[in-house]
């Protein structure tokens, strides 16, 4: 697999840079962790001869996403000797800081067709969520409003007609922002020709560190912002509080290499899943996919398998990492929100599975998931009482349930 | 978290080492369900008895269904009892999650051999107990007991008609 190769290469660059013997990636099926002799000083506890470890296969890249090891290969000189405030105005250990936080600013701006002095450095998507609203009540006059989407839904992965909305809110001066963190560097995205006044960025959706993000605020026209944090002004008064270099210089590899991959990407993306739900819909019937599959990101698939129960399904499949809009697996049990509201009956929100296709998620990995998804949907359905009753003709909408 | 290393050189190498080297964790038993539950709910989901149904018709077989698939759990819940009011076979079939099948499959095994009259003194709270189930989950073992009381009623009704024929 080319990618596989690209990943393994990356990896041994990052590690050949530091000097120690190429590392096998420690994920997947038939990939071994051996524990060699370590670098440092400490003995670990087992025998170096131990059994190989496997960890599940990652399948919940909407839950959050591997560093890329191009990202961690900007950011480690940052974490090690550049150490430097970005703000420091009297010596080098600022200045090259300084020169990096710009770099990565420049490198998010044009991922999104923006000027970089229009990008502000966050902890987040959900800070530059609270910023942009906040700036809204601000503003608040009897006749403005605020238009605030998603562009691409994180569980069902539904694309909103970004640019139309843009359109209608530019004509109408409403301001409208855009909560972007599933989207960027998945898909085209320009601030300007959808017409976005406000954006919100996560660095850990796409491969890059978790703990930043960044909000685009739109200068011309000027949207005003209210700070959530105020101190020593930095970010332009709109955001204070020191950069975090180490961190935004990774948000900006991440941006700039999902803008090379974003073709490339897209493409293998989108024959993974193809090849995820044709296998798993020709063997297994009645299998829904949520949302409308026009307009859709192929990288979130979301299924429910009825009459099955979604978070038994996730029991049996121990060995990849998922996720589920059923409401055994929220903590206030209560079922997806989002399905809720796309219409799906309550039984399939319950049955729906969440899976994840990434830039490093193998072939080898989706047929590994859809067969044992296949096999155990099948064991659970044979252990369903409603699969039984539909089996045998019985219309389960005209069953009087009991409550409990 | 870095250990200790003395050197510049030896620091970025064990850095990287580190970051790319995987803690030790057992082999594949790392989703979250089957690591929040005890071991004994993974064990009842993974190597269920007494799955499957009995003669829904028969007289000797009693029914309990119960729950809603809109709240995430049904279970079907079987027994045969013998001429002596002895149960001697149970099955079930649950829709749900994995602390939905374990109470209803700990159910089957804990009916069998009882009488009818023994098998109403099993308590949602034993079952919950036995499994050690986390307190989110306490509705379901409840759901089990109600499967228990719906099985047996659904049998005594069907013994009705023949008590009132042989007392005539």
């Amino acid at each position: 697999m080319l990618l596989r190769a690209a990943w393994r290469r990356a990896v041994s660059a990052v590690t050949a840079a530091a000097g120690s013997r190429p590392a096998t990636p420690s994920r997947g099926l038939r990939l071994r962790v051996v524990d060699h002799a370590p670098q440092s000083a400490v003995h670990s506890d087992a025998a170096p001869e131990a059994e190989p470890v496997l960890r599940p296969l990652y399948m919940d890249v909407q839950a959050t996403t591997p560093l890329d090891p191009r990202v961690l290969d900007a950011m480690l000189p940052y974490l090690i000797n550049f150490y430097g405030n970005a703000h420091s105005r009297t010596h080098a250990y600022g200045w090259e800081s300084e020169a990096a936080m710009e770099r990565a600013r420049q490198q998010v701006a044009s991922l999104i067709g923006a000027d970089p002095r229009e990008i502000i450095f966050t902890s987040g998507a959900t800070e530059s969520n609270n910023i942009a609203i906040k700036e809204l009540e601000a503003a608040i006059q009897p006749d403005t409003s605020l238009v605030s989407v998603m562009t691409v839904n994180n569980e069902i992965g539904v694309k909103q007609p970004i640019a139309e909305i843009g359109r209608i809110c530019s004509s109408r001066k409403v301001y409208f922002h855009t909560d972007a963190a599933q989207a960027v560097g998945k898909i085209p995205l320009d601030v300007n020709d959808m017409k976005i006044d406000l954006m919100s960025i996560s660095g850990h959706k796409i491969y890059g560190p978790k703990g930043v993000g960044a909000i685009y605020i739109r200068r011309r026209p000027r949207v005003r912002v209210e700070a959530l944090q105020s101190g020593g002004g930095q970010e332009r008064g709109m955001r204070s509080g020191t950069v975090p270099t180490p961190l935004v210089v990774g948000l900006g590899a991440a941006c700039e290499v999902a803008q090379q991959e974003m073709e490339y990407d897209h493409e293998r993306i989108s024959k993974l899943a193809e090849r995820l739900i044709e296998k798993i819909t020709k063997s297994l019937p009645d299998v829904v996919m949520n949302g409308d599959p026009k307009h859709h990101y192929p990288g979130c698939i979301n299924l429910s398998f009825a009459y099955v129960e979604g978070e038994s399904l996730l029991m049996a499949l121990k060995d990849v990492a998922l996720s589920s809009g059923s409401a055994c697996t929220s903590a206030s049990l209560e079922p997806s929100y989002v399905l809720r509201a796309i219409g799906t009956d309550e039984d399939l929100a319950h049955s729906s599975i969440r899976f994840g296709i990434g830039r490093f998620t193998t072939e080898e990995e989706v047929d590994y998931t859809a067969e044992k998804c296949i096999q155990h949907v099948k064991r659970l359905r044979e252990m369903s009482p409603l699969w039984e009753m539909v089996q045998d003709g019985i219309d389960l909408k005209s069953i009087k349930w009991t409550q409990h | 978290m870095l250990r200790s290393a003395a050197g510049a050189g030896r620091l970025r190498r064990a850095a990287s080492a580190l970051l790319l080297r995987s803690p030790r964790l057992p082999a594949r038993e790392l989703s979250a369900p089957a690591q929040l539950y005890h071991k004994k709910v993974v064990d009842h989901y993974e190597n269920p008895g007494n799955v499957g149904s009995l003669d829904t018709t028969s007289k000797n077989v009693g029914t309990g269904l119960v729950g809603a698939p809109a709240c995430s759990d049904v279970m079907k819940l079987q027994i045969q009892v013998d001429e002596k009011g002895k149960i001697v076979d149970a099955r079930f079939k649950t829709f749900g999650c994995g602390s939905a099948i374990a109470p209803s499959s700990l159910a089957t095994e804990w009916v069998k051999g009882k009488t009818v009259e023994e098998a109403l003194t099993i308590k949602n709270t034993d079952i919950a107990k036995e499994l050690c189930l986390p307190p989110v989950k306490l509705h379901c073992s409840m759901l089990a007991e109600d499967a228990i009381k719906a099985a047996l009623a659904d049998y005594k009704l069907k013994q009705e008609p023949t008590k009132g024929e042989a007392e005539k």
